[in-house]
C-alpha cells in the first residue's frame, strides 16, 4: 500500500523543505512563521491536554513525593514519605499481592488466549462466531462482570460450588479465604479481558505464510514442533509486546480488588494501587500516596527499560 | 468459508490433506463441536445467567440446584432496578461523559495528528515523541497529581470536580489516538493536499473536505475505542464525579443495598448498551483491535 502512496513524495517534500528554510527574502521568513503559527494552532488543544494531564502531573508527582503539607503549608521533607511507605507493614504484602496477581494473571491471561487462538485458527467453520464469543465479556462494564462473578463464587449458594459438588469435586471458599481470593480475582479478570489478546493473536497467526508449515512438515516436524519452530518465532514480536502490555496493565490492578474483596480477606488482595488509593482518599495523605506512585513508576519504568533492551538485543541477532 | 481444500498460501498448523482423511475429518468435527460448546458455555453462559436471573425471585436465584429457565418469570426486578439505581440518570451521565469525550478527542486528536503529519511545525517530532513517551507511564500511578490538578487547574484556578470536563479533558491526552491518526494521515498522498492548496483551500478546509472523508475507517476505530474507554473506566470517575456517577460507579455504590435479583437485573441493564454497540459494530471493532498492534 505504501509504495503506491509514497511515489511522487520527493517532489512534495522538496516543495515543503524549500519554504521551510527561512530563505533570504523577508517574505519567505514571514511565510514560514505564518505556516508554523498555523500548524501550532492545530496542535494547541491536544498540547494543552497533554501538558495538564500527563506531563505536569508527572513532574508534580515527583515534587510532591518529597514534600509534606502541615496546617496548609508545604514543607520539603526529603525522603520522609518514602521512609514512611517502606516502614508501612502493608507495603511488602501489597507488592507481594501485586506480583502474585500479575504472575497468575500472566499464566492464564497469556496461555489461555494463545491456545484459544491456535485452536480457533485451525477451524474452517464458525470462526466469526467464536471471535464474537470471546470478545463479548470485554464489552461489559467491568463492574457488571465482576459483581456477576461474585454471585457465582459465593461459597454457599454460588453456581461454581454447585457445579463442583455436582461433579463430586472439592468445593472452594473462593473470595472468602486468603488462600484462594487472589486466584479468584485472576479468574474474573481473565474471563473479562482475554478476548482482546485472543483476537490480536488470531490476526498474527493468520499472517504466517503457510509454506513455512509445509516445509516443517516435510522435514518431519510434528504438531508441537511446528508450533515451537514456526508459530512462536513468527509471532514472537507480537507475543512479547502483548506480554509487556499485560504486565504493565495487571500491575495496576485496582477495580477487581475494590469491587470484589475490598482488599481482603486479611489484606490478601490489597495491591499497590489499592494501597495508593487508601493513602490518598481514606487517610488523606496525598504526599505519601505520591511517593508510592513514584515507586510504582520506577518499578514499571525499569521493567519497560529491560523489555526494550532485550527487544533491541533480540533484533540485532 | 469454503469447505474444500485450502491452497498452501492459507494453510495453517494442520495440513488440509490430513484433515481430509476420514480420521482427520472426524477429529476436526469433534474438536470444533467441543470448542463451540465450551466457548458458548464459558462466554455466553454467565451472560445468559445474568439475563435470566433478573426474571427470577430472590429465593429462586439462590436455590440448589439452580433453574435454567425462570419458573415464574417476572419483570418486577428490572423495573425496581431501574428505579432504585436511578438508571436513567446513570445512563444519561455516562452518555454525556462518553459523548463529550468522543467529540473532544476527535476534534483535538485529529487536529494534532493532521498538524504533525501534514503541516509539520517546528519541534513537531519532539512533541510527538513526548506524547508517545506518555504511553509508558502507568495511568494509575499518576492519579494523585491528576486529581489535585483538576481540583485547582493551574493558572486559571478552576475546580473541575463533578463537572463533565473532568472526564472529557483528560481523554484528549491519548497518545495512542494521535499516533494511530497520524500514521493514517501519513499514508494520504501529499499531491491530494497540494491540489487542494492550488484550488485555494486553507489547511482547515483541506482537513475537512480532503483528509477526513478519506479517514473514515480510522475515525470509526478511534471513536469506538474512545466511547468504550469512558464507559469502562472506574477509578477516575469514582474519585472525580461522586455526585454525577457513571453507570459503573453507580452500580457498584448501590450493590450492597439491593435484593439480589434486583442487582442482577441492574447488571444486565447496565450491560445492554455496550453489548448492543458491539454487536452492531463488531466488524469495525475487530479491525480496530489489530490496526494498532500489527505491523510491528
Amino acid at each position: 500500500m505504501t509504495t503506491a502512496l509514497t511515489r511522487g513524495r520527493p517532489d512534495a517534500e522538496a516543495v515543503r523543505s524549500r519554504d521551510r528554510n527561512p530563505g533570504r527574502t523577508p517574505g519567505a521568513l514571514r511565510r514560514a512563521v505564518a505556516r508554523n503559527l498555523r500548524a501550532h494552532a492545530f496542535l494547541i488543544g491536544a498540547l494543552l491536554c497533554f501538558a495538564l494531564f500527563t506531563w505536569y502531573p508527572m513532574v508534580r508527582e515527583i515534587v510532591m513525593s518529597f514534600q509534606k503539607v502541615r496546617y496548609g503549608e508545604t514543607h520539603w521533607v526529603g525522603f520522609d514519605n518514602f521512609r514512611q511507605i517502606f516502614a508501612d507493614p502493608e507495603f511488602w504484602p501489597a507488592w507481594k499481592n501485586t506480583f502474585e496477581f500479575t504472575g497468575i494473571a500472566l499464566f492464564f491471561g497469556f496461555f489461555a488466549p494463545f491456545v484459544t487462538a491456535l485452536v480457533v485458527n485451525e477451524f474452517r467453520h464458525a470462526q466469526g462466531y467464536l471471535r464474537i464469543l470471546v470478545y463479548l465479556p470485554v464489552m461489559l462494564p467491568p463492574v457488571a462482570g465482576i459483581l456477576l462473578f461474585k454471585y457465582f463464587m459465593d461459597p454457599g449458594y454460588g453456581l461454581f460450588n454447585q457445579i463442583l459438588e455436582f461433579l463430586h469435586l472439592p468445593t472452594s471458599s473462593w473470595l472468602t479465604s486468603p488462600d484462594t481470593a487472589m486466584l479468584s480475582l485472576v479468574l474474573v479478570s481473565t474471563w473479562a479481558n482475554m478476548g482482546s489478546a485472543t483476537l490480536v493473536y488470531l490476526a498474527a497467526l493468520q499472517s504466517i505464510p503457510g509454506e513455512l508449515y509445509e516445509a516443517a512438515e516435510l522435514d518431519g516436524a510434528g504438531v508441537l514442533r511446528r508450533i515451537w519452530h514456526v508459530t512462536i518465532p513468527q509471532t514472537r514480536l507480537i507475543l512479547s509486546l502483548m506480554l509487556m502490555l499485560q504486565v504493565v496493565a495487571t500491575m495496576q490492578m485496582f477495580t477487581e480488588s475494590f469491587v470484589l474483596t475490598g482488599g481482603g480477606p486479611q489484606g490478601s488482595t490489597t495491591t499497590v494501587v489499592y494501597m495508593l488509593y487508601n493513602y490518598a482518599f481514606n487517610f488523606d495523605k496525598f504526599n505519601t500516596a505520591a511517593a508510592l506512585g513514584v515507586v510504582l513508576l520506577l518499578v514499571l519504568g525499569a521493567f519497560s527499560a529491560v523489555y526494550l533492551w532485550l527487544e533491541r538485543r533480540g533484533g540485532e541477532e | 468459508m469454503s469447505k474444500t481444500v485450502r491452497s498452501s498460501a492459507t494453510r495453517t498448523l494442520i495440513s488440509p490433506v490430513r484433515l481430509n482423511q476420514p480420521g482427520g475429518r472426524r477429529a476436526y468435527w469433534t474438536v470444533l463441536v467441543l470448542t463451540l460448546a465450551i466457548a458458548t458455555l464459558v462466554f455466553v453462559g454467565p451472560l445468559y445467567w445474568m439475563a435470566t436471573g433478573g426474571f427470577k425471585s430472590s429465593q429462586e436465584l439462590v436455590q440448589t440446584p439452580p433453574t435454567i429457565i425462570p419458573s415464574h418469570p417476572s419483570t418486577h426486578a428490572f423495573t425496581e432496578a431501574w428505579d432504585r439505581l436511578g438508571m436513567a440518570q446513570l445512563l444519561l451521565n455516562t452518555v454525556v461523559y462518553a459523548g463529550g469525550a468522543l467529540l473532544l478527542q476527535l476534534t483535538f486528536c485529529v487536529a494534532a495528528a493532521y498538524s504533525l503529519s501534514k503541516l509539520r511545525p517546528v519541534l513537531g517530532n519532539v512533541i510527538l515523541g513526548m506524547m508517545l513517551a506518555s504511553m509508558m507511564i502507568p495511568a494509575a500511578a499518576l492519579v494523585i497529581p491528576q486529581y489535585l490538578t483538576v481540583l485547582d487547574l493551574p493558572l486559571v484556578h478552576w475546580n473541575l470536580m463533578n463537572t463533565p470536563w473532568v472526564i472529557w479533558l483528560p481523554t484528549v491526552a491519548n497518545a495512542f489516538n494521535v499516533f494511530l491518526l497520524k500514521r493514517f494521515f501519513d499514508s494520504i498522498p501529499n499531491e491530494l493536499l497540494d491540489a487542494a492548496a492550488i484550488d485555494g483551500a486553507g489547511p482547515l478546509r483541506t482537513l475537512w473536505s480532503v483528509v477526513l472523508p478519506l479517514s473514515r475507517p480510522i475515525l470509526g476505530v478511534v471513536s469506538i475505542f474512545g466511547l468504550v474507554a469512558v464507559w469502562k473506566d472506574f477509578l477516575w470517575p469514582l474519585i472525580t464525579v461522586p455526585e454525577h456517577e457513571t453507570l459503573n460507579v453507580g452500580v457498584n455504590t448501590a450493590a450492597t443495598s439491593m435484593p439480589q435479583n434486583t442487582l442482577i437485573a441492574g447488571l444486565f441493564l447496565a450491560s445492554i448498551p455496550t453489548i448492543a454497540l458491539f454487536l452492531v459494530f463488531q466488524r469495525n471493532i475487530m479491525a480496530g483491535l489489530t490496526a494498532g498492534s500489527l505491523k510491528g
